[in-house]
């Protein structure tokens, strides 16, 4: 169970790990500390192990920077979840094994008290008495989900396998 | 049921995977070409040495560019440097240090290939497309598995069609069209999907336009932003010597879109996009652009930041002098680039023109170093993104447009229509 972390629409990845901390981008633990600083400047010290980041349509759209899902999940969030998400984040964020869930987060107000049920594909949001269904990722994403992120997955398996 | 025609994506995809794959499969394809930059490199070749894949299976194939801190103003950026160059030795991939320029245009002039899948660490490989390559950017470890096992997963994505007609009039530049395309569909638009191009507007296209249509695919939410290859791609590539890599690709007649949008080039004027996001599109002549001082103009990036976009810029300029309370930066994106504005005779007109000159790199566009704009500063670029932050200074505001706007803007102060001076 985690708290709601409340943000607009098109927060870019320049919103979650900005340009000016370009160089502390082998030094991750001092990179984190700078998580979504230009949308909510209080987030990386405030979030809690198990929080969840709640955004609107187009979440993490910009760069390629695997650093904004890895930092996301460094500051101890349980998972994203958002209308939308643009590729190359999504993709980096189940890469680095952070959940990205594709729901109808309209309901979902700040500091709300959610809980994610991943087997079932629910998201219950304990504030308001509201469960939220989300789709299965596709089977590759599941795959590389399960062992908690690409590398691990490549390790696990030695080459990149499709299907069951 | 008869068989439908294939989209450039779905016709590469198909080629490189080996049977007729349409959007929606998801595939593992062979890549081509795979490269990073100095702020994802560091990542991907760590993840590589944790996979156990600390190689390269194509290392001609396989480049490092450092482009983004290059030369590093700082010490822990001077760091990577050290590790990309260390790794690069150790594994045979190609290295292009300091000084290079910028990934995309340098992969452009000297790897990307008609029916190449090209996979970058950096959102900006879509640029690829405009050789007639399904071109895509990842993140860091999705990069080190095509270095190391030489391929990728892809989803293959719908098309959404782009047919442009008639030639951009003066004044006017593909920026225009590019800004005005995401005004419309906005920056989820062709979110997953392919932005393809074609129509007569585009076979008159010169290929430096080109590239900046394909660069700004990601803008919209986009995979790749693929453009057929032609006798202009010929052109190009016979200009570069590399003549023989040259192949045709087009998509075939009966393809099917999941929506096509037509654009008059001959009707376009030019726009900017204001500060926040790449969609917030207006005309030059907007009213409530009149009052914002521009303090600094900034020339460059892989959007624009070919010989071409200077010598735009330079023309426009010649024998002027900057705005006094307009700072004048140009940051040509390759080597090529400066040394053909220097052979022009163009150098001389920027720096009388009140310009200074970055060595070629990505500099003050995602906010490293080279002209970070001050608090409350506002910044006309050519640059791709204007995003809260992106240029280093989240109180600063950037708005995006043409290097003949830019032009038009260094000399009087204010966002100007570039119609007005050349």
């Amino acid at each position: 169970m985690g708290r709601a972390w409340k943000f607009g629409d098109n927060i870019s990845t320049d919103l979650i790990s900005a340009g000016r901390y370009y160089h502390l981008r082998s030094n991750l633990p001092e990179l984190a500390k700078h998580t979504l600083e230009d949308a909510r400047p209080e987030f990386a010290a405030n979030v809690r192990p198990g929080d969840f980041v709640v955004g609107g349509r187009n979440f993490g759209k910009g760069s390629s920077r695997e650093h904004a899902p890895i930092v996301i999940k460094m500051c101890g969030a349980r998972g994203v979840l958002a209308k939308s998400f643009a590729r190359i984040f999504y993709r980096n964020a189940v890469n680095s094994g952070l959940p990205a869930i594709v729901c109808d987060v309209d309901g979902i107000d700040d500091g709300d008290e959610l809980e994610v049920d991943f087997g079932r594909g629910i998201v219950l949001d304990l504030t308001k008495g509201r469960q939220l269904a989300f789709a299965p990722l596709p089977a590759i994403m599941e795959a590389i989900m399960v062992e908690g992120g690409l590398a691990e997955y490549i390790v696990k398996h030695g080459d990149l396998v499709i299907g069951p | 049921m008869a068989r439908r025609g294939l989209t450039l994506a779905e016709k590469i995809l198909s080629a490189k995977v080996g049977r007729d794959v349409r959007a929606g499969e998801i595939v593992i394809s062979p890549v081509d070409l795979a490269y990073v930059q100095d702020g994802t490199g560091p990542l991907t070749f760590r993840q590589m040495e944790k996979m156990g894949i600390a190689r390269a299976v194509d290392p001609k194939r396989a480049v490092v560019f450092i482009d983004h801190a290059a030369p590093p103003p700082r010490k822990e950026l001077a760091q990577d440097h050290v590790y990309l160059r260390e790794f690069a030795a150790r594994t045979g991939m190609v290295l292009h240090d300091i000084g290079d320029g910028v990934c995309h245009q340098v992969a452009f002039e000297r790897y990307v290939r008609p029916w190449d899948v090209v996979v970058g660490a950096d959102s900006h490989t879509v640029m690829g497309g405009a050789m007639g390559a399904f071109a895509t950017g990842m993140g860091s470890t999705d990069v080190g598995v095509a270095i190391g096992l030489g391929k990728t997963w892809l989803r293959v994505p719908e098309s959404l069609k782009f047919v442009v007609s008639g030639e951009l009039p003066r004044g006017v530049m593909s920026k225009d069209l590019i800004l005005r395309v995401l005004g419309d569909i906005r920056s989820d638009g062709a979110a997953y999907m392919s932005m393809e191009w074609g129509g007569t507007g585009i076979e008159c296209m010169p290929m430096h336009e080109r590239m900046t249509l394909s660069n700004m695919a990601v803008e919209g939410g986009g995979k790749c932003g693929p453009i057929p290859s032609d006798d202009e791609t010929r052109r190009y590539l016979i200009s570069h010597g590399r003549e023989s890599e040259w192949k045709p690709v087009a998509p075939d007649p009966d393809a099917v879109y999941a929506k096509t949008f037509e654009y008059d080039a001959s009707t376009l004027e030019p726009v900017v996009a204001t500060p926040g996001s790449e969609d917030n599109v207006v005309p030059v002549t907007d009213p409530s652009l009149r009052d914002v001082p521009i303090h600094q103009v900034y020339v460059g990036a892989c959007t624009n930041g070919r010989f071409e976009d200077i010598a735009a810029f330079a023309k426009a300029v010649r024998g002027e002098t900057r705005a006094k309370n307009t700072r004048v930066i140009v940051t040509p994106a390759s080597k090529e680039a400066y040394v053909l504005t220097i052979k022009s005779g163009l150098l001389e007109t920027l720096l009388e023109f009140g310009a200074m000159i970055n060595s070629p790199g990505c500099a003050a566009c995602p906010g490293v170093h080279g002209g970070i704009p001050g608090d409350g500063e506002n910044v006309l670029s050519t640059q791709n993104r204007n995003y809260k932050g992106r240029m280093g200074n989240p109180n600063a505001f950037v708005y995006l447009g043409s290097p003949l706007t830019a032009a038009a803007t260094a000399l009087y102060g204010v966002i100007t229509d570039p119609r007005t001076v050349v």
